[in-house]
């Protein structure tokens, strides 16, 4: 503002329009787009503030633009850094697909309108297609159908199955799929069983 | 819901699955129902009832000073309605705010009706059996815009500081999912499970979809408005709740207003 009145002064009051629009065209910096989204939101349920603070992968891929991919040094990072944070369990990757199947349904969790205290799903069906006898799938993903059919029943795909659903950052930096393990959204055995669903023979994914 | 389920889904309840199809997908049984259903819909549309009750509420005398909102500036001059939600958000010079519908009228009702603010956003969204003023006086006012195009204005700084706000908050990723406004709303032709998602990034999305808000929601069976669809957004991303009437609420209006530009309004629109 004192900008705007110095040229106002100085020159002419179009002048001082032109600054204050080239201010505001530059748009806000990261600190006032967090203090904004601070006095906008109330905690609620299980949503606190805290749900507002972003770690760097959210930070780094909020930049990013429709038809603009993040840098490719910053998409690395994030890669290298989200897979050496990957915890596999002992023994088996390999669960239950029924469970499975019902976690991919499952479209609560995590949202201040749920209790806290179910554990939260996978809603897979959201963005995938799996069983084909599920008709009400998303397309934000690829079709899953067939998924171990087609690619082997090898332990390297259900490492590769585990890992991806664990934090698909690890792979594609800024990917639209939740980090379900990193985040704490699905628990251990819970991804074990979405894996079987992709990986178990029995599965009706591989049908 | 397996297909047998889906079915009977969409013919007895047909909420969840009323949704948008994508063009190049088979028609199974299931969603030919589900067709039938949304064309059922399409022949009447309960919003015309929100609509005269909120008229009837805005000429209706309120409030401590017991005067009507006619004489209320929507951005067109005091108690000038035809129109007023075509140039929404925008800046007035009485709060020095970018205002969008909902705030403007939290305004009104304060120094016109002598509300206090807490009085005035006191239950912004029906909860089911509850009719509530906000709802019905949106309803109203956006249908005074039929067939108008959204024309924004972006001269004012404030406007204009707004509006890049609500861009840098549409792509702002966060909360247990990483989600922002842009995961569903970024990308053409998609769609979670069965329900199309506008992609509010391309200009002619964007306007079918700002133009269609406020609307009237059959799953729920009130009109909700744009203040309450970027709330329940947050809410789906996880984030804590939207705050009515907040300056994020407002800043993301008027980034999806501007979005819109040129767009015909037709709300309230009929929504599954």
């Amino acid at each position: 503002m004192r900008l705007c009145v110095a040229a106002a002064l100085a020159a002419a009051v179009a002048g001082c329009a032109a600054i204050a629009t080239q201010d505001a065209a530059r748009g806000p910096s990261p600190e006032e787009v967090k203090a904004v989204l601070q006095s906008s939101f109330q905690a609620k349920g299980q949503a606190k503030l805290d749900r507002l603070d972003q770690d760097e992968v959210q930070r780094l891929c909020s930049t990013v633009r429709p038809g603009h991919a993040l840098a490719p040094e910053a998409a690395h990072r994030i890669e290298a850094a989200q897979m050496a944070a990957i915890r596999y369990p002992q023994g088996s990757l390999v669960g239950d697909w029924k469970s499975g199947e019902k976690i991919a349904q499952q479209g609560t969790g995590k949202q201040y309108s749920d209790n806290p205290a179910q554990p939260s799903g996978g809603n897979c069906y959201a963005c995938h297609q799996l069983d084909t006898a599920e008709v009400a799938y998303g397309n934000m993903g690829p079709s899953l159908h067939r998924f171990g059919a087609t690619r082997g029943y090898t332990a390297e795909m259900q490492k590769y199955v585990y890992a991806k659903v664990y934090d698909s950052d690890a792979f594609s930096a800024c990917s639209n799929m939740p980090r379900f393990g990193h985040m704490g959204i699905l628990t251990e055995q819970q991804i074990k069983d979405v894996v079987a669903l992709l990986m178990d023979p029995k599965s009706p994914v591989n049908q | 819901m397996k297909a047998v389920h889906g079915i009977a889904a969409a013919v007895a309840a047909g909420i969840a699955l009323a949704a948008g199809l994508a063009p190049a997908e088979e028609k199974s049984p299931a969603l030919q129902e589900i067709e039938k259903y949304r064309a059922a819909l399409a022949e009447g549309n309960p919003g015309e009832l929100w609509e005269a009750r909120g008229e009837a509420i805005w000429k209706e005398k309120r409030g401590p000073r017991n005067v009507s909102l006619e004489a209320c500036d929507l951005g067109l001059g005091p108690g000038v309605v035809k129109g007023a939600y075509t140039v929404l958000p925008r800046y007035f010079a009485d709060t020095d705010k970018v205002e969008d519908l909902e705030s403007r009228l939290v305004t009104c009702m304060v120094a016109l009706q002598g509300f206090t603010p807490e009085q005035a956003k006191k239950d912004p969204f029906a909860n089911p059996g509850q009719k509530v003023p906000m709802d019905a006086l949106v309803a109203y006012i956006a249908s005074e815009s039929q067939g108008m195009p959204m024309h924004v204005s972006l001269a004012h700084p404030k406007e204009r500081q707004a509006y890049e706000m609500g861009k840098e908050i549409f792509f702002y990723r966060g909360a247990s999912h990483d989600f922002g406004c842009v995961t569903c709303h970024g990308a053409s032709g998609k769609r979670i499970r069965l329900q199309d998602l506008p992609n509010l990034t391309d200009p002619a999305d964007a306007r079918r979809a700002y133009t269609t808000w406020p609307a009237y929601r059959v799953s729920q069976g009130e009109v909700r408005s744009m203040q309450w669809r970027l709330n329940d957004c947050f809410r789906q991303q996880r984030f804590p709740e939207l705050e009515f009437v907040s300056p994020a609420s407002i800043a993301l209006s008027m980034y999806l207003a501007k979005s819109a530009e040129g767009g015909v309004m037709n709300a309230p629109a009929l929504k599954r």
